[in-house]
């Protein structure tokens, strides 16, 4: 075979490369941005947050263990649960399958780092400092009460006026932003990095469970962003969306919640299930039967899940015509399940397995969760539900299908991936008792539960009647939860004695002899040339690739401008087409990440002024980071085999305009569930809109939309007059002026009508959607100002202009937002009012 | 109950074979590891046979929700229940839904008749269940749910609220007496009279003590002047089989207990603790509202 590059590589190449991408040391590291580092990091606190809301477990399962314990008061016991179901849900499930995300994609998919390294460290430092402060809330009796779903009325200001239920929703709401961020981050990285040849039918399963988990977030976090932001609304200004006596609607929380509420189930297992297809080929030693149908699985698995939200709400009183298609949908969703299972089975027969830690973890995965996916066939049955519901027997559906779709594919994980990061694997022995001690405890903790809930023990209570008999069920439980908590501290432990971060090329390497590229030979750098993929094993299939890689005879084995790069392909085939250099540490992302948690925290304990002050701290820090990107086009390079691109390109072929497109994606979600909510609204409640001589007259509507084109217009013309400052910045002044004061002719009116956002919900819905389009609009201004900047010191022009293709990007996005809302506020009145 | 009888069985049965292919897969005879290995396999494991079973139980399913939600029977018994935190507000209704009579955290039922409930809530959101007698129903402030309860068997049944509902979510139940229809008329005739008037010394310096504690500002009781409506209507209040929303036993005791620690008892909830009425005074007032039979 011939290969793109000669060997023996010039002398210096790969030292080059080393001094390139070494990490900083000591105290340093912290502002390491670096995929392995940044991903053992974010792994670690996941783990960390585990174990602080398992221990908030066993607190739980002692009070119950015995009836009318009096261990911990319900004051304490409400918090415990409400955290823990937060911490598990948010601050360990979530950011734990991303943060293996970050550390495996970029090995897997051979790319040298993922596209936006200091975003990764920025959505994991936000996420590390704003976690901690909101799970120290319990310490202080300032944590949320009120459950990890929030219900209103329960959580509005009337029943809860006290601090908790604000930690929950600006903490959280803040956390979810993290994980957008590194939602956009993973699909960019999928479809933009991966090694030449691997199109998307040679990608591994794990990469596709990946892109349909970041595709998920990308739509059902909108929808938790907008509930809590609603609620935030009502608590702290009076606008009444879930109050009924001001037309409001309690359910209206509910839809929205659940509609990212059972999603997210599946965004938690769809990595668990990607994990899986990549261990159980090679516990087999074969590839994965039926690669097709699993991919077709996880898709399905994606579109379903939003059809079925409603499952959490069958004993609200909504019609059971409506009821019997979400019971469908919910039985439905068993059958992607059911493939992948199936697969699975299929591929250990056909192969020849062996039993190592991963494989027991794996076989732990499929008795759980094969058990929690039949009871929860049950529970979509509408008459079991109305019994079940808010019982004990769902808490034991919901730890059988999340430990076993996510806890055990994760701990697998661990132990199948630790050679790779780690300059010693994990202990068999030691493996062996934590999945035994784990396997065991979580039947015995979480079985009893199905009969406890059957006899009638609800969810949500500190204590029950001696009378009851639901002592020795209960007992079990506890016991059963202090033996997971046994299996948990010997993997403490397993990691403690023998995970030693692999600084360079001395990981433990490809001990389970597996078949993918995140096994390849690995520096700093990752692999030493990006290999050619021809399969979807290319180290099973592809003789020598490994040693091929390491010696360089692969695309791009050295420099070629003296920066971390990766190679950028085409998102169906993997063509490359440009080198795309990447930024090396930073503190920046550090600092804008601490200040961005400190903005919201303070602003959770309403200190304004210094919440204003880190605010802008914040974005000071990112204009930093921000300032030293987009280093403009070079010389087209050379990568080997006489190929010869382009080094950083603009335009719709780059990947910065993708992940600009996702997040007016994000934007434009958020949008639509207040849309939602101002439909939702108007269907519960008959007296939603006001009569059309209520309503502002049409002239001022009209301005704001004449105003708001005229920017859009005048950023177009920036566009193509890029080359002379002398043009563009009195432009984009001009378009910055217009996108600002756009959209006040149209709010203005209403509020000159007499509209008021703290009298009904109407009221309330317009001015959200009108602050909405205005913060959006004020984002797009200060990307303006932010180019006009550059364009003044010389960094943007007719050619660097990755900038400004970003900046017009968004006030388009501005423009149609704010459009659509004010076209929506006064036609809708006009055409559905009294 | 069929349903649930024949779900968990056939779950055990399909989680059991399954179990059974994943140890044949890894430790079976080659040829039935090939059979295992086969997308054959794949697509009758994991499409055929769900999509079978699972519409056969969708269709069925179905149908007995609507037989549970629907009922072609007149109501006999109308009551409006409506969750508070932490008890149970209980309104019987006349056949253009008056009220008749009020009660607190006890329902009564005649055996073998419809009873239908109206489901509100004026604070948070609640939910209604009684699980020998049926499944739950939300109580939704701004909304009124409707639920068809019919009552076989006579009993003592408990019910709890199911939705988390705060500080006593956990502390929040009711009895539901299941009767023959005489007993049933009995109990009803004997709600629908004012209170009875105190007949012994204590009982008098018990109602005079009721008055000038206030108690009349958040209770009522049919008869007399106090007809607040914070708590529970303690018109007959002695007849209750339960205090504190099902939480003790009704007696002179607890009665007792109740009005001087409240907040002891089951801290947060709207009663506060009359821990300064003497031992005389807290049997007094017991005395009084146990004989409110």
């Amino acid at each position: 075979m011939k290969f793109p590059n000669e060997t023996p590589r010039p002398p210096g190449e790969l030292e080059e490369l080393q001094r390139i991408w070494k990490p900083p040391r000591g105290f340093a590291l912290i502002s390491a941005v670096n995929n392995t580092y940044v991903g053992a990091y974010y792994v670690g606190t996941a783990l960390l947050f585990f174990i602080f809301a398992g221990i908030l477990a066993l607190i739980m399962r002692t009070q119950l263990a015995v009836p009318e314990n009096d261990l911990v008061g319900h004051a304490v016991y409400n918090q415990l649960f409400t955290v823990h179901g937060t911490t598990m849900m948010f601050l360990f499930a979530v950011p734990a399958v991303e943060a293996m995300g970050v550390l495996l994609l970029p090995n897997m998919i051979a790319a040298r780092d993922l596209p936006f390294p200091r975003l990764s460290a920025y959505a994991f430092w936000a996420y590390f400092v704003g976690g901690l402060v909101f799970f120290s809330s319990i310490f202080f009796g300032a944590a949320p009460d009120g459950g990890w779903f929030m219900y209103p009325p329960l959580t509005s200001y009337k029943f809860s006026p006290a601090i908790n239920a604000d930690f929950w929703l600006l903490g959280i709401g803040f956390i979810e932003i993290s994980a957008i961020a590194g939602a956009i981050e993973i699909v960019v990285g999928i479809l933009r990095t991966r090694a030449p040849g691997m199109t998307l039918g040679r990608m591994p399963v794990y990469a596709w469970s990946m892109l349909v988990f970041a595709a998920m977030i990308i739509f059902a976090f909108p929808a938790v962003i907008a509930c809590t932001l609603l609620l935030e609304l009502e608590r702290a200004f009076g606008w009444p969306f879930f109050i009924p006596e001001q037309g409001g609607d309690p359910l209206l929380w509910q839809h929205l919640f659940w509609f990212f509420g059972h999603p997210e189930v599946y965004i938690i297992f769809l990595p668990g299930a990607g994990m899986v297809s990549m261990i159980v080929p090679t516990i087999a030693r074969r590839p994965l039967v039926a690669y097709e149908l699993v991919v077709v699985a996880l898709v399905a698995t994606g579109f379903l899940s939003f059809g079925l939200w409603v499952h959490h709400m069958f004993t609200t009183g909504l019609p059971a015509m409506s009821l019997g298609f979400f019971s469908a949908a919910s039985m439905a969703v068993a059958i992607p399940s059911g493939i992948q299972v199936f697969a699975w089975i299929a591929t250990l027969a056909a192969g020849k397995p062996r039993i190592n830690v991963p494989a027991l973890f794996i076989f732990g995965f499929f008795f759980i969760f094969v058990a929690g996916g039949l009871t929860g066939v049950m529970v979509a049955m509408m008459p079991f539900d109305w019994q079940a519901h808010d019982t004990y027997f769902i808490v034991a559906h919901l730890h059988y299908v999340l430990i076993g779709g996510m806890v055990f594919p994760l701990f697998a994980a661990l132990y199948y991936w630790m050679p790779m990061m780690s300059v010693r694997p994990l202990s068999e022995r030691l493996g062996r008792w934590a999945f035994w001690l784990m396997f065991g405890g979580v039947n015995l903790a979480f079985f009893p539960m199905h009969l406890t809930g059957m006899i009638g023990m609800p969810r949500r209570v500190y204590t029950y009647p001696a009378a009851m008999d639901w002592a020795s069920l209960n007992l079990l439980s506890t016991i059963g939860a202090f033996t997971i908590a046994c299996g948990v501290a010997v993997v403490v432990v397993d990691v403690f004695r023998n995970f030693r971060i692999a600084a360079s090329e001395d990981n433990a390497g490809n001990v389970w002899n597996a078949g993918t590229l995140e096994w390849l030979p690995t520096g700093y750098f990752q692999t030493r040339s990006i290999p050619i993929v021809t399969s979807r094993d290319p180290l099973w299939t592809q003789e020598n690739l490994a040693q091929d890689a390491e010696a360089g005879r692969y695309y791009l084995p050295g420099t070629v401008t003296g920066l971390r790069e990766t190679l950028v392909t085409s998102s169906d085939l993997a063509e490359p087409q440009y080198i795309l250099t990447l930024p090396g540490p930073g503190w920046s992302p550090v600092v804008g990440a601490v200040f961005t948690a400190a903005f919201f925290l303070l602003l959770t304990g309403k200190f304004v002024l210094a919440a204003t002050a880190c605010g802008l701290l914040a974005v000071i820090a990112i204009m930093i980071w921000a300032w030293g990107n987009d280093k403009g086009p070079r010389e087209p390079a050379d990568i080997g085999g006489g190929i010869k691109l382009p080094v950083n390109v603009t335009g719709r072929n780059s990947h910065a305009w993708l992940a600009t497109l996702i997040l007016n994606i994000v934007l434009f979600n958020i949008f639509a569930a207040v849309i939602f909510t101002y439909l939702f609204l108007w269907t519960v409640n008959e007296s939603f809109l006001p009569s059309a001589s209520e309503t502002p007259d049409l002239q001022w509507p009209a301005l704001s939309v004449a105003m708001l084109a005229g920017g859009s217009a005048l950023v177009g013309i920036a566009r193509r007059a890029l080359g002379s400052a002398l043009i563009t910045v009195p432009l984009l002044l001009l378009a910055s002026a217009l996108l600002l004061a756009g959209i006040v002719p149209a709010s203005y009116a209403h509020w000159a009508a007499g509209l008021r956002p703290d009298v009904n919900s109407y009221g309330a819905t317009v001015f959200t959607l009108f602050g909405l389009a205005a913060s959006v609009a004020i984002s797009a201004v200060i990307l303006c100002l932010y180019s006009i900047a550059r364009i003044l010191a010389g960094l943007l022009d007719g050619s660097r202009r990755l900038t400004f293709e970003v900046t017009a990007m968004l006030c388009h996005y501005a423009v149609a937002q704010a459009v659509l809302t004010i076209v929506f506020v006064t036609v809708m009145p006009r055409i559905l009012g009294p | 109950m069929d349903l649930t009888w024949v779900m968990t069985i056939g779950g055990t049965i399909i989680f059991i074979i399954v179990m059974l292919l994943v140890w044949m897969a890894v430790r079976g005879p080659a040829a039935l590891r090939g059979i295992i290995a086969s997308r054959a396999m794949i697509m009758a494991g994991g499409v055929a046979f769900p999509v079978v079973v699972l519409t056969a139980l969708l269709a069925w399913g179905l149908a007995i929700a609507r037989d549970i939600r629907v009922s072609g029977q007149e109501p006999a018994v109308r009551i409006e229940v409506s969750g508070e935190q932490w008890w149970w507000r209980v309104t019987y209704l006349d056949g253009a839904q008056r009220p008749l009579f009020a009660t607190g955290n006890e329902i009564h039922l005649p055996a073998g008749s419809v009873a239908a409930f109206s489901l509100v809530s004026p604070d948070v959101i609640h939910s209604f269940w009684i699980p020998s007698l049926g499944g739950k129903l939300d109580m939704i402030p701004g909304r009124t749910n409707s639920l068809i309860i019919r009552p076989e068997r006579p009993g003592v049944y408990r019910g709890q609220c199911a939705e988390f509902c705060g500080a006593q979510h956990a502390l929040m139940s009711l009895i539901a007496v299941v009767e023959t229809p005489e007993d049933y008329a009995a109990w009803f005739e004997n709600q629908m009279q004012p209170a009875r008037e105190p007949q012994t010394a204590e009982q008098q310096l018990g109602m005079q003590l009721f008055g000038e504690n206030g108690c009349g500002a958040c209770h009522a009781i049919r008869g007399t002047e106090w007809n607040g409506m914070a708590g529970p209507d303690l018109t007959h209040v002695g007849s209750r089989k339960t205090l504190g929303a099902a939480t003790f036993p009704n007696n002179r005791g607890t009665l007792a207990g109740w009005i001087s620690s409240a907040q002891h008892l089951k801290p947060g909830n709207k009663m506060p603790s009359f821990d300064r009425l003497t031992g005389v005074e807290l049997r007094a007032l017991a005395a009084y509202l146990e004989a409110l039979k």
